[in-house]
């Protein structure tokens, strides 16, 4: 046993304990906490796996920006933890039969697994030696041609879940006044002020 | 491979460090410090009345728009790297891909700035 394999055995198990941990802890501001910590070890994972930049990206994308967008979702949320343990017992029967039937499906799935006879070949392809390129390189060598589709697909993505975004959340308060620069510094002394003579012992 | 994960031998080392600061840090106040707990001390602290009511609140749902526009400009940055590693070997058919791809969420960035999303009011 490497090395590696005792990192392997590390990483994956505090995984899949924070994981369970997601779903066991009453609070659910650890439980977006360990939801980091799992992320973190996908992350060490992939890392064992030689996809380097996978794993840094599943930092960058999860932990930083996905992560911190649950906590918010959570501190939003407003919730009553004494109301919220009430319903566990009812919504109890629901959860287990949905959970049954997803069980149900992954062993389907896994005892249905088998390789198709190029599978072995084209992993070997898809991964050059650390020697020739990098794994970024790898990535960006087919990326943005051979899976073109695929990238534009992406973009589109991200576009709709940018303008869905806006759409759902965005409302402006009516009657707030903004600063126009642009405005401002096109004033002049002739268009702001306005010069009258007053003659004395009378108003204007 | 193991040549790869040689170089990350460095982080270990660094998250192990970091790891018995922090632990060092939070348990040795449990040794240490002196403790004497009473019901005043342990209250939420108000400046001169009884807390009016819960810390935790709704809070504005612009700061959710920030984020999210924040982790989808962040995408689009991740799909850069590999593009720009690659830059000298993809040629004419890769620039354009890439261009196109920037294209459309440049399409989506002037929405939102006409949109006034990245204003606060």
């Amino acid at each position: 046993m490497s090395i590696a394999a005792a990192f392997f055995y590390l990483f994956a198990g505090v995984c899949v304990a924070s994981a369970f941990m997601v779903i066991a802890a009453r609070n659910p501001v650890h439980s977006v906490l360990f939801l980091i910590l799992a992320f973190v070890n996908a992350a060490g994972l992939l890392l064992l796996l030689g996809a380097e930049f996978l794993a840094m990206i599943l930092v960058v994308v999860y932990v930083g920006a996905v992560a911190v967008l649950f906590l918010f979702v959570v501190m939003m949320l407003d919730v009553d933890f004494a109301e919220l343990k009430q319903g566990v017992l009812q919504f109890l029967p629901v959860g287990a039969l949905v959970g049954i039937v997803f069980l149900v499906e992954l062993l389907l799935v896994v005892g249905a697994w088998t390789f198709g006879p190029g599978v072995p070949r084209s992993i070997e392809a898809a991964i050059p030696p650390l020697e020739t390129m990098t794994n970024t390189e790898a990535l960006g060598l087919v990326l943005y041609t051979r899976y073109i589709y695929f990238f534009q697909a992406a973009g589109l993505v991200l576009l709709i879940a940018m303008i869905g975004a806006i759409v759902l959340t965005l409302q402006h308060r009516r009657g707030v006044k903004r600063q126009d620069v642009a405005r401002q510094n096109a004033r002049t002394p002739e268009t702001a002020i306005e010069i009258r003579k007053v003659q004395p012992g009378q108003g204007i | 491979m193991s040549e790869l994960l040689a170089d990350y031998f460095p982080l270990v080392v660094f998250i192990g460090v970091a790891l018995a600061i922090s632990l060092a840090l939070m348990i040795a106040p449990f040794i240490v410090a002196y403790k004497n707990p009473d019901p005043e001390k342990l209250s939420a602290y108000e400046c001169g009345f009884n807390a009016f009511d819960d810390a935790r609140m709704k809070f504005d749902v612009r700061f959710y728009l920030v984020a999210i526009l924040f982790i989808i400009f962040d995408l689009e940055v991740a799909f850069l790297f590999p593009w720009a590693i690659t830059f000298g070997e993809l040629g004419f058919f890769g620039f354009w891909s890439m261009m196109v791809f920037l294209a459309v969420l440049t399409i989506g960035f002037i929405y939102e700035w006409k949109k006034g999303a990245l204003e606060w009011d």
